[in-house]
Order: C-alpha cells, then structure tokens, then sequence
C-alpha cells in the first residue's frame, strides 16, 4: 500500500481493496519503524488520524467520491492546524498550538484527507538543507550522510521515503522544488496567489506560496485541486478562479516550445547534472516539444535581489515574536525591552537572526532606497525577462539546482554557500511565476531534478508537460533502499 | 562595505533582538559578508523602473464595512504566557 500513488490509493478505496484505517495505520507503523532515520516529522497525532481515517470510511462506505477521501497527507509544520502544535521548526513557536486551521488544511479535511503529522522543516522556512530546523536536521532518505534540501526537507523525505503518499510544502525561493529535486519526488510551486496563505506561518509575504509534493505530477494535480482557489480572508489570493488540474494531464505536447537559457546552463552547473539534465530534455523533443534558447539577462542579480526583499519582509514578519500573545517567552523578564530582545535572541535560530538583521538594516533610514527600493525595482527588471521569454516560448526548462544533494554540515557554516542552491529557483518566486521540479535522472546515486517555468497561472500545462514526461521516463518510480534492508 | 559592530548593535536594537559579547564579532562578519554581496545591486541602472512590491502588482481589495468575526478572545488568551482579566500580562511599562 505505501508505494501506491495517490491516484492509485483513491482507486484502491474506492473499490474497497483496503480501508482508510488499515492504510492511515499502515503509514503510521512505517514511521514509527523508521522516521528515527530520517526525523522527517515533528508532531505526529495517531488517534486523530485513525478518527480522520475511520470517519472517512463511514464516508466511502456512503458512496463519497472526493479524490482526496481518506487519503493521508502530511503536512509542513508552518500550516496553522488547530489543536495540534504548529512550531515552524522553530523554538520561538515549540508551544504553540493554533486556534484555527489554515485555510489549505480547512480545505484538505473538507475533502476528507487524513492529516499524517506535522513534517520538519527549516525554521521559519528559512534554509535549503534543513539543517536549520530546531528539532534536528532531516536525512535524505536515498543516502542518510547528505541533506534533504530545505526548507521543505521533511516533507520531501517523507514522501521519498514511503511514509506519506503525499505531503504539502511552501516555497519562497525554491523550497518545495529543491527539496523535491534532492529526493527525486515532484514538487509544484504553484502561482503567487494560486492558494490561500491564511494560516500559514509568514515569512516573506509577496514571495510565499504552498504547494504539493508526491511522487507524479498527477498526483500533484489531484493535490493542486484541492488547495488551490480564492480565499476572501487572504487579501493577496488571486480572484482568478481555479481550474481543474487533472484535465489537460494527457494532452499532447505536440507543439509545445521550452525555452533553454544560456544562463541555467553555464558557470556553477556541475558537469554530471548538466547531462541528465540534457538527456531528459531530449525526451520533450520526442514528445514533439521544440527547445528554443533564451535568455534571462539579469540572472545573475536573482541572489541579491532575493535576500534583500524575502530578509526586508521577513524581519517585519517576525516582528509579532515577542513573548507577549504566544509562543516562546525568556524567563524573569527585568523590563519590556529585556522581554522583547532575550525572548527572540533564545527564540530564533542563528540563520533567522542574521536575515532579520540584514532585513532590518534594508529597511533602515538611510538605506531604504539604496536597498529594499532598489531590490524591488531589480525585482521588476527580473520578471521582465521572463514575460519577454514568454512572448517567444510556453515554457522554460533547467536544472533544478546546481547540483545534487551535498552532505550534511558541508554548507552549514557557510551562509552565502547556502544561498547558491537556490539559483535556478528564486527568480521563480520574484517574478510570482509557476514552477515545478521532477526526478530526471541520477549522478552518482543521487538524485537530479528538471526544472520547468510556466506563465503566470499556467499550472495545468506544466502538470501535463511532466505528467508525459513521466509517462515517458521512470525516474519518479524508483525508490531510495530501507534503511536495514527493512 | 564593511559594516561596524556599533551600527549591528544599532539594528540589533531597531529589530529587538538581543547579541551575546561573545558572539557580536561573528555576526558583524556574517552581515558585512551578506550585506557585501547584496551590494552589486547599486551598479545597477533602473532609472525609471517602478519597484515592484507584488508579483501580479495587486492592490488591497476592499469589501462592505459589516462585522463578520465573533469574540473568540478566551480562546486566543488561551495560548498566551501571562493573561489577567483578559489582559496580557508584560513587564511594567510605566514608573
């Protein structure tokens, strides 16, 4: 049952081959058995996901239909989940546990999904290898030395690792697709707006976006379709109406033009990724696609840019953590100020202090314009150039990251290191624009991931492009070994 | 541009954020390292580029002045550190 898809899980409920309990519990042995490898969760609930499971049984045995119906999901501990401790990685928020759902979690038990547990992460979202994360870093479940990617590391490692069919993720500079690309799984980063950021914990508000990872790109339309949509209580969600996802999967690429930029294959592509990267884009040609090259000119400003805007927007929305309303508080407080600044010193992690501080200075009198202004006018000469691809191409295409998964501890003591993982995914999230990473191939036993870059709302032709390139390829079918032959 | 420890203690305060002695000289080097690579942003021309504060340029949406939201404050209090008569409790402000 754990190696079965979503899709695959839906059909096998739906003929009753098995029930949603045997499957949720399944599930629940398997991590027991083995998430002490990887600590890909943080908060786990049993009896609330066999009460999920068993109500959505009553539910099928009713003739329910949803493709979601009691199917487990795990969900990246920054969603809201009311009752269940929601910490964002982080100790600032260890005890927190929300009186309310996001609106993506309200959406998922409305279609009668079963919640698996809370997945690690990098605190506050901020990080590419979950190391950051205050409950331990996460292992990458194809070799346990190297990371997962991050800030989505757990979720990635869940799903790679056949504890979850299928688990959700937020991505702001690439932290669905790098991790998804590091464990040979899909991620989608959906359009800025495409699905409701209401109780997801924020980190950088005109960059965030949650999003599904499973093992296809079908299975991630069928997600897609349950998270995405306008949420009158998220003033940034988009008015456009959602579509059905699943719809156009099977059309023909026949056609269909992918632009290559000059820029995602030059300096800093390591060789080895460079060809499967290479080869698997041959196989959009037999599809009947046409590579065309591009360019995307002012690439090499994406880094700077990145960490001006998502460090400016983050330091104000950490501000709110000040051991007042909740969360973490120091003990003994002297004076308010002696709350507010040993609350967050011992509450964030040192990679959320140093980006609050580099935010805050952005934003400071004196440098606003030479820094945060200057970053958003860069921002919009970036977006720029992806529109003017897009008036020649349907697509762009590339490597997910610059290379695959690197050890644990390699980049760790090495901040602007870190920040290079993300070079083919930040100016994704600058310009709000769709992008999706699925397993290509392989270098030395790990994982490599392609990238692919739609228009804005352009989902369900990128969901289609990779579901046939998965038809096509079986890249996503392989699984990592069980630790101890399990 | 090499930032000094004075102005990171400046920020520190702006941003409520208390730095150990022992490690204020190591977060001055990680900043001023970080801050350095963000300065290729300045030899950038975007003379009249408008900045671009959202992807889709959206605006605030508006919607009738009507109470929509119940008093749910007994739950909200419940989570909090130090709560009195539906207060929260803080160190004292005011001498």
């Amino acid at each position: 049952m754990h190696t079965k898809t979503v899709a695959q899980l839906a059909v096998g409920l739906q003929q009753k081959d098995f029930s949603s309990v045997e499957l949720t519990q399944c599930l629940i042995d398997r991590i027991a058995s083995l998430d002490s490898v990887y600590n890909a969760f943080i908060t786990l609930d049993e009896q609330a996901a066999l009460a999920a499971a068993a109500a959505a049984d009553i539910q099928l045995a009713n003739g329910g239909s949803n493709p979601l119906l009691g199917i487990p999901i795990a969900h990246k501990d920054i969603f809201c989940t009311a009752g269940i401790r929601t910490s964002c990685g982080s100790r600032m928020l260890d005890n927190f546990v929300p009186p309310y759902d996001a609106t993506v979690i309200a959406r998922f038990k409305a279609a009668g999904a079963v919640m698996l547990g809370k997945t690690n992460m990098d605190e506050f979202a901020m990080g590419s290898s979950n190391e950051n994360s205050y409950y331990g870093p996460v292992k990458n479940p194809w070799d346990t030395t190297l990371v997962p990617g991050g800030s989505s590391g757990g979720s990635a490692a869940a799903v790679a690792a056949l504890l979850t069919p299928a688990a959700t993720g937020t991505d702001t500079g690439g932290s669905i697709r790098q991790p998804a690309a590091f464990c040979s799984i899909t991620g989608l980063k959906p359009t800025y707006g495409r699905v409701s950021r209401l109780g997801m914990v924020a980190f950088a508000s005109s960059l965030d976006q949650a999003g599904p990872l499973a093992r296809t790109a079908e299975d991630c339309a069928i997600i897609l379709n349950t998270m995405a949509g306008h949420d009158p209580l998220d003033s940034t969600s988009a008015e456009a109406p959602a579509q059905d996802y699943t719809a156009d999967l099977d059309n023909s690429l026949s056609g269909l033009r992918i632009g290559l930029p000059a820029e995602f294959f030059g300096d800093g592509l390591d060789n080895a990724t460079a060809k499967v990267v290479e080869a698997s884009l041959q196989e959009f040609e037999k599809l009947g696609a046409t590579l065309v090259d591009v360019s995307l000119p002012h690439s090499k400003l994406t880094i700077p840019t990145y960490y001006i805007v998502a460090s400016a927007e983050a330091s104000t929305n950490l501000a709110r953590y000040d051991g007042v309303r909740y969360g973490h508080r120091c003990a003994d407080p002297k004076d308010l100020d002696d709350l507010y600044t040993r609350t967050r010193e011992e509450g964030f992690g040192d990679e959320v202090k140093r980006r609050i501080l580099v935010g805050t200075y952005a934003l400071s009198a004196g440098y606003y314009d030479a820094y945060y202004k200057k970053a958003q006018q860069v921002r919009r000469l970036i977006q720029q150039d992806y529109l003017d691809c897009f008036e020649q191409v349907d697509m762009i295409a590339g490597p997910t990251t610059p290379g695959p998964a690197f050890p644990l501890g390699a980049k760790k003591d090495d901040p602007l290191a870190m920040y290079m993982e993300d070079v083919y995914t930040l100016a994704v999230n600058l310009a709000g624009l769709p992008g999706i990473s699925v397993p290509a191939g392989f270098v030395a036993g790990k994982p490599v991931g392609l990238q692919l870059i739609g228009q804005h709302f352009g989902e369900a032709r990128l969901l289609n492009a990779a579901h046939r390139f998965q038809q096509a390829t079986d890249w996503h079918l392989q699984h990592p070994a069980m630790p101890e032959g399990r | 541009m090499a930032i000094e420890q004075d102005e990171i203690d400046k920020i520190a305060k702006l941003a409520r954020i208390r730095i150990d002695r022992q490690q204020i000289g190591e977060v001055t080097q990680r900043i001023t390292e970080i801050l350095g690579m963000v300065d290729q942003l300045q030899a950038i021309d975007t003379t009249n580029v408008e900045p671009m504060a959202n992807p889709l340029d959206a605006t605030a949406r508006l919607r009738t002045d009507a109470v929509t939201e119940v008093d749910q404050r007994a739950v909200f209090q419940a989570i909090a550190p130090a709560v009195e008569n539906n207060l929260y409790l803080v160190p004292k402000v005011i001498d």
